[in-house]
């Protein structure tokens, strides 16, 4: 008994002496896209091996996060500790000096993996101030089944001809079945998003190296009367209010026989658990006119830490988990290697066993290799980004251009007119803003 | 014959009353629809009414995924918080405009007005500055405070109207009988104006509970209610509607059941004063 008694004792003195951890908890601010969805599930993962560290979750719609987390790293409010941002953000809020440089994520973290356009996107001279999570260009996407129907075959690299001679020959507007599928909803990452890499691709640019707007130039009026004519003869109707989600479930459904969009669309399009073509899609490089640009852009959802948090080292710790070598075979060990976030890692394209259940792998990869946000245009430009210039104003004008644009797609205005329209109000954000006198 | 007419009469209001009623609540009974069904079949055109497959997979996700009544409390708290200090405040406001005016009143209450004017988001910055600052950010006692604020306007609004149609006469009798401000207010006024101040609550509770702009840039996770909650289910790249629809459905279900229990006060509210 006297044993058992000095037992306890000894145990209860043990656990007294033990220094108690402290905890810290992370706030991470997310968007509701599936890989994220699934890195919240397996936090668990992360919390075992970092016993001290506590992860909350908050997760918002897109826009809503862009807000919410603008307004607090502005404003260095210190509500998150870890934020979820795109590519656009990364270069003007690293220049603001909001966030972290990311040059502590561990020896093992190998940076020199990350893909180099997707580097490229989340540096600033030559630092990382973003980690990719999951990185996107966009392709085209076709109905293998039509294509055969109507003797076709689609080249890996078309161009913007083939595209619309192909669409005019697969419109089956009785049947329901449209030759191609665009987004035509207004905003700056919807409708000119597409639009914006579409006419990268005809050899269009948003600004001259002075920062002067090009609406008035013949390569944006090839472009957007082009996407016009295209939609209005191929097009499903009410166009101009469909965006990445509404073309994804007309796919889904098998009334589209092309649609040019995110590369991570692949995956969905693929799941026979939602689509009912999923056996009958082929992919291609987004199109192009021989000027060098294919139609494609260059997205990330990247982590980042606000220069106002007071756990950066914890957060690096977690970005670094998120983010690493490990994180992808902890995917494919939980949900298989379908499911692993795409788009960021060399070593993911390297995996056989990644490209044995992903086939637009490789395409993926090509996509995201002929976008250089450094060089998204044919002619020179002052800005970065491919389908964006990274700019603070581009929100703003990039939406009312994109509302111009969907105006014209529906026939509420005409092309000419909305280019004007894109021209005038582009040039006076511009001028207010300092850029041009 | 005059007995035919007024009852085909009858049956006609009683048709147009149930498509009107039907039509506003169709877009209620459609969320609920979609909330049941697979997100392949909540975006299927033509769309599906009744005959697809239904499933309650979008609840256990939704159930899985976000803690709802950690929502639901903070939901219950910021709007029946917010709802009860505007009221303590708004019903001695409201008495005073309505029985005692003096000429400025009317221009107290159309400035009182126009603050609801102006877009929030105008004073965003300066409002999470001043919250961050006094350490409301993220806290209940803040949303309380700002959506109180928000709401006060209306609710003067409508009990200084609900007031008006209260006879002065009554007031001055208890005033007569020495009754004190006080007393006059709680066992005079208050009791005359309860269908009044019963829809005032209600509206304003409704109004609290729906609020997203500042619930949704003020909160992050200890204080964020259902409004956060539904925001978390929308998504940029992906099919989410079933999804949405379940998180929607369970945010506005005890709204519904509130609003449902309590019609007969709201609608004797909102006509109080119109039959004289």
């Amino acid at each position: 008994m006297k044993n058992v008694h000095g037992a306890l004792l000894g145990a209860a003195a043990l656990l007294l002496s033990t220094p108690s951890l402290a905890q810290t908890t992370l706030t991470i601010a997310t968007v509701n896209n599936g890989d994220m969805i699934r890195m919240q599930g397996l936090t668990s993962d992360f919390t075992s091996k970092n016993p001290d560290i506590t992860v909350k979750w908050v997760t918002l719609e897109e826009n809503v996060l862009r807000q919410r987390v603008t307004t607090d790293i502005a404003t260095k409010g210190g509500q998150f500790d870890v934020l979820t941002i795109g590519t656009y953000e990364v270069p003007i809020w690293a220049k603001k000096n909001w966030l972290v440089p990311l040059d502590k994520l561990g020896a093992d973290y190998d940076v020199a993996d990350i893909l180099p356009r997707i580097k490229d996107a989340v540096s600033v001279s030559g630092k990382l101030y973003a980690a990719p999570f999951y990185g996107e260009s966009s392709m085209t996407m076709y109905r293998t089944d039509l294509f055969q129907k109507a003797g076709l075959t689609m080249p890996e690299n078309p161009t913007w001809d083939f595209v619309i001679s192909a669409a005019k020959k697969l419109t089956d507007k009785e049947a329901g079945v449209y030759g191609i599928c665009l987004r035509g909803k207004a905003g700056w990452g919807e409708n000119m998003a597409f639009l914006t890499a579409m006419a990268n691709s005809y050899g269009a640019r948003w600004f001259d190296e002075k920062w002067v707007p090009q609406f008035d130039k013949p390569e944006w009026k090839k472009t957007l009367a082009t996407y016009v004519d295209l939609m209005k003869e191929a097009g499903p109707p009410g166009a101009s209010s469909n965006g990445f989600n509404e073309n994804l479930a007309l796919f889904d459904a098998g009334k589209c026989a092309m649609w040019i969009d995110a590369t991570v669309a692949a995956s969905f399009v693929t799941n026979p658990k939602d689509s009912r073509v999923a056996d009958k899609v082929g992919f291609a490089l987004a199109p192009n006119t021989g000027l060098g640009k294919n139609a494609n852009w260059l997205w990330a959802w990247n982590l980042a830490i606000p220069a106002g948090s007071k756990k950066v080292e914890a957060a690096e710790k977690f970005v670094a988990w998120a983010t690493g070598k490990d994180y992808a075979k902890l995917v494919a060990s939980k949900e298989g290697w379908a499911n692993v976030p795409p788009g960021t890692r060399s070593s993911l394209y390297q995996n056989p066993d990644y490209l044995k259940v992903a086939p637009f792998a490789k395409l993926t990869l090509a996509s995201i290799d002929a976008a250089d946000p450094n060089k998204p245009t044919v002619q020179p430009v002052p800005y970065v980004g491919v389908q964006y210039a990274a700019i603070p104003e581009f929100q703003g004008i990039g939406t009312s251009v994109g509302q111009q644009f969907s105006a014209a797609l529906s026939g509420s205005t005409s092309v000419d007119a909305a280019l004007s329209a894109a021209q005038a109000s582009t040039e006076r954000e511009m001028k207010r803003a300092g850029y041009i006198k | 014959m005059a007995r035919m007419a007024t009852s085909r009469h009858v049956a006609v209001s009683t048709f147009a009353a149930w498509l009107v009623g039907f039509l506003i609540f169709f877009p209620i009974l459609w969320m609920v629809l979609a909330s049941f069904k697979t997100e392949l079949d909540a975006f299927a055109i033509p769309p599906k009414f009744l005959f697809f497959h239904w499933t309650t997979e979008n609840y256990a996700t939704v159930q899985e995924r976000s803690d709802y009544l950690h929502h639901a409390l903070n939901s219950i708290i910021v709007a029946g918080g917010s709802t009860l200090i505007a009221l303590l405040i708004a019903i001695p406001a409201a008495w005073s405009m309505a029985f005692s005016p003096t000429k400025r009143t009317k221009d107290v209450l159309l400035w009182m007005l126009s603050t609801k004017m102006m877009p929030p988001v105008g004073v965003l910055v300066p409002i999470y500055l001043i919250y961050r600052d006094f350490g409301l950010l993220d806290t209940l006692t803040g949303l309380v405070f700002i959506l109180c604020l928000g709401n006060l306007p209306i609710v003067i609004w409508m009990l200084f109207t609900y007031f008006k149609e209260i006879p002065k006469d009554i007031l001055e009798a208890a005033r007569m009988d020495g009754a004190t401000i006080s007393r006059e207010l709680v066992y005079v006024l208050t009791p005359m104006a309860v269908p009044g101040l019963a829809s005032t609550l209600l509206l304003n509770f409704i109004l609290a509970w729906n609020e997203a702009f500042w619930t949704l840039n003020l909160s992050t996770l200890q204080a964020a209610p259902l409004t956060v909650f539904i925001a978390s289910y929308s998504s940029p790249e992906g099919l989410f509607w079933a999804k949405l629809s379940a998180a929607s459905t369970l945010a506005i279900a005890p709204i519904l059941v509130i609003g449902w229990f309590s019609q007969r006060q709201l609608v004797r509210g909102l006509t109080f004063g119109a039959v004289k």
